[in-house]
């Protein structure tokens, strides 16, 4: 069952490698690898934050061992996302990119997002949460909170129209941490 | 504040009627007379296409790139819908364009006569895209202005208002209230007159494609993309700044002008530099997308960060 959901995780890599070996792409491909690894970050970390609300709701405990998994996974497409921003559309131009950070608002919520992701994802394995202690583990990872909908924020700033695809994804994330303070008060 | 505009389109410097008329028919007498080369009338969608000396020493994009990603949303939100959603829907004919509005000579424009009775002729432009992609196409069309000047507009035409077609059959994406359709642009009189803008008809010397704007698109190559309207079937000399669907969706950032202009960025991202399809990485974009010893004194006096 773990290995499934590591193929089912790496099979939109799969599709953007066979793609981009056959030229298929498009006339813009880094363009189209950067939105289809975006795509990819925030549909699997809104996966992600809905393990806990389906663990609560539905009983599915058994689904708790997922959310270290899918997170990373979330992350390790966010990270593909950055490096295509930073490697193939920018060229490492440094000084436009921190440019970019300060003047546009969407590249500044994308990096902050990334921001609060990376120390998440470098304190996920078994050791760093018993070096942390499971209270300040927990407190830290609440930065996903943030993080998930600063992504949805990125994509809603960056459309230039069509912004139904990005608001759907905004609300789905509002509503998955809607209802943890549901379940919160309930208890 | 004080707006210096070039002075309006004189009465005289429209040519008349008549005059145009006998110069189609010296033409016309002289293919009869076997007068123009015999091959040329079989050759390709534009017998007679004339190459032009309005072209920039740029390799061209690929005609694969310049049909198959393009933005066209009364056919999708994706630069690959256009390609996949209009042909076989768009209906180009029979097509007419109305044109009227502050003129003499109000009528109709019936786009296989506008085949017949004008000049083609070849014109390489860059295309910039406000999304900060560019592109060099080869165009097929006419000067907008010999055109217009044909409806003899007044005085009171201070601006040009194009639209589109609506038909949301035709053209689901009109379906979507995101937009308020039809789609409209507009120039003002003295930019519609440049001989930069063109009505083009075709690219890469055939009929224009449904997803490119078939039968007939606007082409302003120093203003950003959008501009150049498609699929026109209507044009009005108005005496008032039209209004244009881009502007209605999101006045802050798109303006009527629109010039191509790196140093004023979209609000929400840099049009600093631009993306060439078929490039890697990103070149410097030029003011008025490199037409800017054609074009800048059409705006001079004006502040370009205010009316952007």
């Amino acid at each position: 069952m773990r290995l499934l959901v590591h193929l089912l995780c790496a099979l939109p890599l799969l599709w953007l490698g066979g793609l981009a070996a056959l030229d298929r792409l498009g006339a813009n491909p880094v363009e189209a690898a950067i939105r289809f690894s975006g795509d990819w970050a925030l549909r699997i970390l809104i996966l992600a934050l809905a393990v806990t609300p389906l663990r609560q709701f539905a009983k599915l405990s058994v689904l708790a061992s997922y959310r270290r998994m899918l997170g990373l996974w979330g992350f390790a497409y966010a990270v593909l996302h950055l490096l295509g921003y930073v490697v193939l559309d920018q060229f490492f131009d440094w000084a436009n990119i921190g440019h970019e950070i300060i003047k546009h608002k969407f590249i500044t919520a994308g990096m902050a997002a990334f921001a609060l992701l990376a120390p998440l994802a470098a304190t996920s394995t078994q050791g760093m949460i018993k070096r942390m202690g499971g209270q300040a583990w927990r407190r830290l990872h609440r930065a996903v909170y943030l993080a998930v909908p600063l992504a949805a924020l990125h994509y809603i700033w960056m459309v230039k129209a069509g912004w139904k695809q990005p608001a759907t994804y905004m609300a789905i994330a509002l509503l998955l941490l809607l209802s943890r303070w549901v379940y919160a008060l309930r208890r | 504040m004080l707006i210096r505009r070039p002075d309006p389109i004189k009465p005289s410097e429209i040519t008349p009627r008549s005059a145009y008329l006998s110069r189609r028919q010296l033409i016309a007498g002289a293919a009869a007379w076997g007068m123009l080369p015999a091959g040329a009338a079989l050759a390709g969608a534009f017998p007679n296409l004339r190459k032009s000396d309005y072209k920039v020493d740029e390799a061209l994009t690929s005609q694969k790139d310049v049909t198959h990603y393009n933005n066209f949303y009364e056919f999708g939100l994706d630069k690959e819908d256009p390609s996949a959603n209009a042909p076989g829907r768009l209906k180009t004919r029979p097509w007419t364009i109305e044109v009227g509005g502050e003129c003499a000579k109000p009528g109709t424009i019936d786009i296989d006569s506008f085949l017949k009775d004008n000049t083609i002729e070849e014109r390489i432009y860059r295309h910039r895209c406000v999304e900060a992609w560019s592109m060099v196409i080869p165009w097929a069309g006419v000067p907008l202005g010999e055109v217009l000047k044909r409806f003899e507009p007044n005085s009171n035409a201070k601006y040009v208002a194009f639209e589109t077609l609506m038909n949301p059959a035709q053209m689901p994406g009109q379906r979507s209230g995101e937009f308020t359709w039809p789609y409209r642009e507009g120039l003002r009189i003295d930019e519609a007159m440049h001989p930069l803008a063109l009505l083009a008809v075709g690219l890469y010397g055939e009929t224009l494609p449904e997803q490119n704007g078939a039968p007939i698109r606007l082409v302003v190559p120093w203003k950003y993309g959008f501009k150049g309207i498609k699929s026109i079937v209507r044009i009005t000399f108005t005496p008032t700044q039209p209004r244009t669907l881009w502007n209605i969706y999101a006045p802050r950032e798109y303006g009527f002008y629109s010039n191509v202009n790196p140093a004023v960025d979209h609000p929400r991202w840099s049009q600093a530099k631009e993306h060439r399809i078929g490039e890697f990485g990103r070149r410097p974009t030029l003011p008025f997308n490199g037409y800017a010893d054609q074009v800048a004194s059409l705006y001079s006096g004006m502040d370009l960060k205010q009316y952007f």
